[in-house]
């Protein structure tokens, strides 16, 4: 199957540090691919490099080409938000926006002018936020402030927030790690159920959960790809020492 | 008595002095405004312009000084806000050079700290290049640049406490700089930002000495803004240095005038921006 996204000797510094070195990369369409390595091994850097995230810090500079369905998205007059627009992110802390919740989701459907008659809004909202297992619980607190949801409830909140904009790719840095156990399985749960419909990239440091949820693994070390393939193979047959050394807990 | 236990006494002793400070002080002035201005104050002082020898305490109002601070720091705060907000945005959204921004920063508050009779000074000079007379529109240019950069520094420093997350989680959805500017760090930075302009517009009414050469004192209230218009810090200061009592204490309920309005606008800022922070991320 042709890959959804293809890296290409892609480059990344920040200032004088080398953040991603010679990465070449293809992520198959409509499943899970996990990025696992140790805390500084570029993970979230390559993450935020695919909705073009790199750019919103001025000392970052990259080279190599990222393509999306075979479209560059550095290419020049590829519209930035367009990009984003396909690549939905799902943060290591869930940060709603200072609205209701209704309107939280219903944000980028407006931005994006996805409902021009205002009534199928409501639909839509009430689409997503039962598509990230939010609804039953905020059903009646619609135009309450986002904030009074716990963080777990506000992850998914960001969750359907995102899947709103109708995307492609569904990118996750981490977005479990400040979640409790029981809200961290909510939205693993909820991963699993829109595999079929996104290409999900997820960023993880948690081994079972990498194990738990991947369909394609992807072990990063120092700013390069180590190795890449089906998780029966990384996890019970690595090729690398270093692989086998983090699958060991050495790292 | 242990040493931890003498600090911890040390520490709520200064505590207890700082707060009665601020407390007493605050209470000094109100008692010491009501006490003198109450008596003096009536129903025709609100509503009625001078009339021929109310400076030597015959009858007449202040409605001219009134209805004149309220156009001229309603009309600066309107200008200030025109220039501040933008400013302040785009120290925070567009500028990608931090040095530019620091420089800028630093201009304002150095302009904060210059005196305000500076500014009249500095006013007055531009209005004679510019063959002006004392006016409201004068008046109103001078106080606009000293709200200027309270006002500007204000909700830069409100902006600047946005946290990045929410922003990225903007971007995120596509949103651009312009609508992430308009529709989230504006909104988050809502209650913050009234509360900036009302400082300013506080500070604005308050003020004599940029308003004393360049706008002027009349009787009249002004019915363009060329004319010269009164301000009630003023008819404080000119009552205030006329020989009679009766006037002396008009001038102490001028004063409780301006007092009032003042504490209206900080409370009033304090009731809209707990309304409006509703929906911000704390």
């Amino acid at each position: 199957m042709e890959p959804h996204i293809q890296v290409r000797d892609l480059n990344v510094y920040y200032e004088k540090i080398h953040a991603l070195k010679d990465i070449d990369l293809e992520i198959p369409r409509h499943q899970i691919t996990v990025i696992m390595g140790p805390s500084g091994c570029g993970k979230t850097t390559l993450l935020k490099s695919l909705n073009r995230f790199l750019e919103l810090n001025e000392s970052t500079r990259m080279s190599g080409n990222i393509l999306i369905d075979g479209e560059d998205i550095y290419a020049l007059g590829v519209d930035v938000t367009e990009v984003r627009k396909k690549a939905g992110l799902l943060a290591q802390h869930p940060f709603p926006l200072p609205m209701s919740i209704y309107d939280n989701v219903a944000y980028g459907l407006r931005i994006h002018g996805m409902c021009p008659n205002g009534r199928s809004v409501d639909a839509k909202v009430q689409h997503y936020l039962l598509e990230a297992g939010l609804w039953e619980e905020v059903k009646d607190r619609l135009h309450f402030p986002a904030t009074g949801l716990s963080v777990g409830q506000q992850q998914r909140l960001c969750l359907a927030r995102g899947l709103a904009i109708e995307p492609e790719i569904l990118l996750g840095d981490e977005p479990t790690s400040a979640l409790d156990p029981i809200s961290a399985q909510h939205i693993e749960n909820r991963l699993m159920d829109l595999k079929n419909e996104y290409t999900i990239i997820l960023v993880t440091h948690i081994l079972r959960q990498a194990k738990r949820l991947a369909d394609y693994v992807v072990f990063m070390y120092l700013g390069k790809v180590i190795e890449s393939g089906l998780p029966g193979e990384i996890f019970d047959n690595p090729q690398e020492e270093r692989t086998l050394a983090y699958l060991e807990g050495q790292f | 008595m242990k040493k931890s236990q003498i600090e911890e006494g040390i520490v709520k002793g200064f505590m207890l002095l700082s707060f009665s400070l601020v407390v007493c002080s605050l209470g000094f002035i109100l008692v010491t405004v009501i006490v003198k201005g109450l008596p003096a104050l009536n129903l025709d002082m609100l509503i009625q312009t001078p009339k021929g020898g109310y400076y030597l305490g015959k009858e007449g109002g202040i409605l001219n000084a009134i209805v004149g601070s309220l156009y001229l720091a309603g009309g600066a705060t309107l200008l200030a806000l025109v220039f501040s907000l933008p400013i302040a945005l785009f120290l925070k959204t567009y500028s990608r050079r931090k040095w530019w921004a620091d420089y800028v920063r630093l201009s304002l508050d150095i302009l904060w700290g210059i005196p305000s009779i500076v500014y009249g000074a500095f006013g007055f000079t531009l209005m004679l290049a510019l063959g002006l007379r004392a006016s409201l529109l004068g008046g109103i240019i001078v106080l606009a640049l000293l709200e200027l950069p309270i006002m500007t520094r204000g909700m830069d420093e409100v902006i600047r406490r946005m946290p990045i997350d929410m922003e990225e989680a903007a971007y995120a959805l596509g949103a651009t700089r312009f609508e992430t500017a308009m529709h989230v760090v504006l909104r988050q930075m809502l209650p913050g930002i009234v509360t900036a302009i009302l400082l300013a517009f506080g500070r604005g009414i308050g003020d004599a000495a940029s308003v004393l050469f360049t706008a002027g004192y009349t009787d009249r209230i002004p019915n363009s803004l060329l004319r010269p218009v009164a301000s009630l810090p003023l008819a404080v200061f000119f009552q205030l240095g006329t020989p009679f009592p009766e006037v002396q204490n008009r001038a102490y309920a001028a004063a409780l005038v301006l007092t009032v309005i003042i504490l209206v606008v900080s409370l009033g800022s304090r009731w809209l921006s707990a309304r409006m922070g509703r929906y911000t991320i704390k």
